[in-house]
């Protein structure tokens, strides 16, 4: 697969699935067991995501700047700091980290 | 409160929501190419795919497997999109007949669109709030994507910029306020661990997708779950 196609297959998927949305009958949210699984499964893909941004290499795992970047995000999240001066904080804190020589 | 009064109630909030999120927009921008996309890969992105997590999602993937990983990120972007197909199936009653306009609603139906219009108290604010926030989105977050795509071209090694950490940062920031009952901090939890454990010993994607199982595990028999009360079947109150 080249980038190309990668991105036009996940373009078509996701926005296939918001319009399908329209063409299902409101009822179908009324089976708690799929909107609390579906809603669940937005969280692990998340945290999941996290982990391996965080301290993923390739297919291996490193401890490095990236590891307190992500600590100072959460402290600021915590803080209810808005979201983008969070992510300039974060790149900011691996960035001098690294300016002082500590990858 | 009147129908202006609540109409106005609305566009207040969808601006509040709506310029914040677009800010944001920058960050995918400088991350897209920072991942090897070029810059009209990054646009397109957000043109059709316009799904903030799941851009994330695929241009992470993408980052550490490069196009192997391709399966996999589109996968994964297919399934944190899904949830926008229950928020559509929730405002779709609020946007009311007529295709072309589903059809544009369709696009424009993701987390904050949906969580703006529900919070309002009437149909009419409900309606202003939906197209509002996902019409200021879209233009602000396309915009800010070709800027950050420029700009992250411009950097050039991202990592001195600690470009790398901001995913995670951006991550952490989609699923902090999901964290809101003792339910999505254990899956949040669990699928951490998972992924940790198998990150060596599967191809680069993957491991996230395993993560995902920990939601049907623990979704589906509704462990450390509230009873849901009549009425209120999704937002329960067993916060933290």
């Amino acid at each position: 697969m080249t980038v190309w196609q990668i991105i036009l297959l996940a373009s078509i998927l996701v926005l296939g699935i918001k319009l399908l949305g329209y063409v299902v009958p409101p009822r179908v949210l009324q089976a708690p067991t799929a909107a609390r699984t579906a809603e669940l499964t937005t969280v692990a893909l998340l945290s999941a995501l996290i982990v391996v941004q965080t301290i993923g290499v390739g297919q291996g795992v490193v401890i490095d700047a990236r590891l307190p970047a992500l600590g100072v995000a959460a402290g600021l999240f915590a803080l209810r700091v808005p979201f983008i001066v969070v992510i300039v904080a974060a790149a900011a804190t691996a960035a001098a980290i690294r300016a002082m020589g500590w990858n | 409160m009147s129908a202006e009064a609540e109409r106005s109630a609305a566009w207040r909030a969808s601006l509040a929501v709506g310029l914040a999120v677009s800010a944001y927009g920058i960050s995918f921008g400088a991350l897209a190419v920072a991942s090897g996309l070029d810059i009209w890969q990054a646009c397109l992105l957000s043109l059709v795919m316009f799904s903030g997590g799941s851009q994330f999602a695929l241009i992470g993937v993408l980052a550490s497997g490069g196009v192997a990983a391709g399966p996999a990120a589109i996968v994964g972007a297919t399934l944190l999109g899904l949830r926008n197909g229950l928020y559509a199936i929730r405002v779709s009653p609020i946007i009311g007949p007529g295709w072309p306009k589903r059809l544009l609603a369709g696009h424009l139906t993701i987390d904050e669109s949906t969580a703006v219009a529900t919070a309002q108290p009437t149909l009419e604010g409900q309606r202003v709030g939906f197209w509002a926030t996902g019409a200021i989105i879209y233009v602000g977050w396309n915009l800010m994507t070709l800027l950050g795509a420029v700009l992250g071209n411009l950097l050039g090694d991202v990592r001195q910029f600690g470009l790398d950490a901001a995913a995670g940062a951006a991550f952490l920031g989609l699923v902090w306020p999901r964290l809101i009952a003792l339910q999505p901090v254990v899956v949040a939890v669990g699928a951490a661990v998972v992924a940790a454990v198998l990150l060596p010993a599967l191809p680069q994607g993957v491991p996230v997708l395993v993560a995902a199982l920990v939601a049907v595990a623990v979704g589906v028999p509704n462990f450390f779950g509230v009873r849901p009360r009549s009425g209120d079947p999704i937002s329960g109150e067993a916060g933290l």
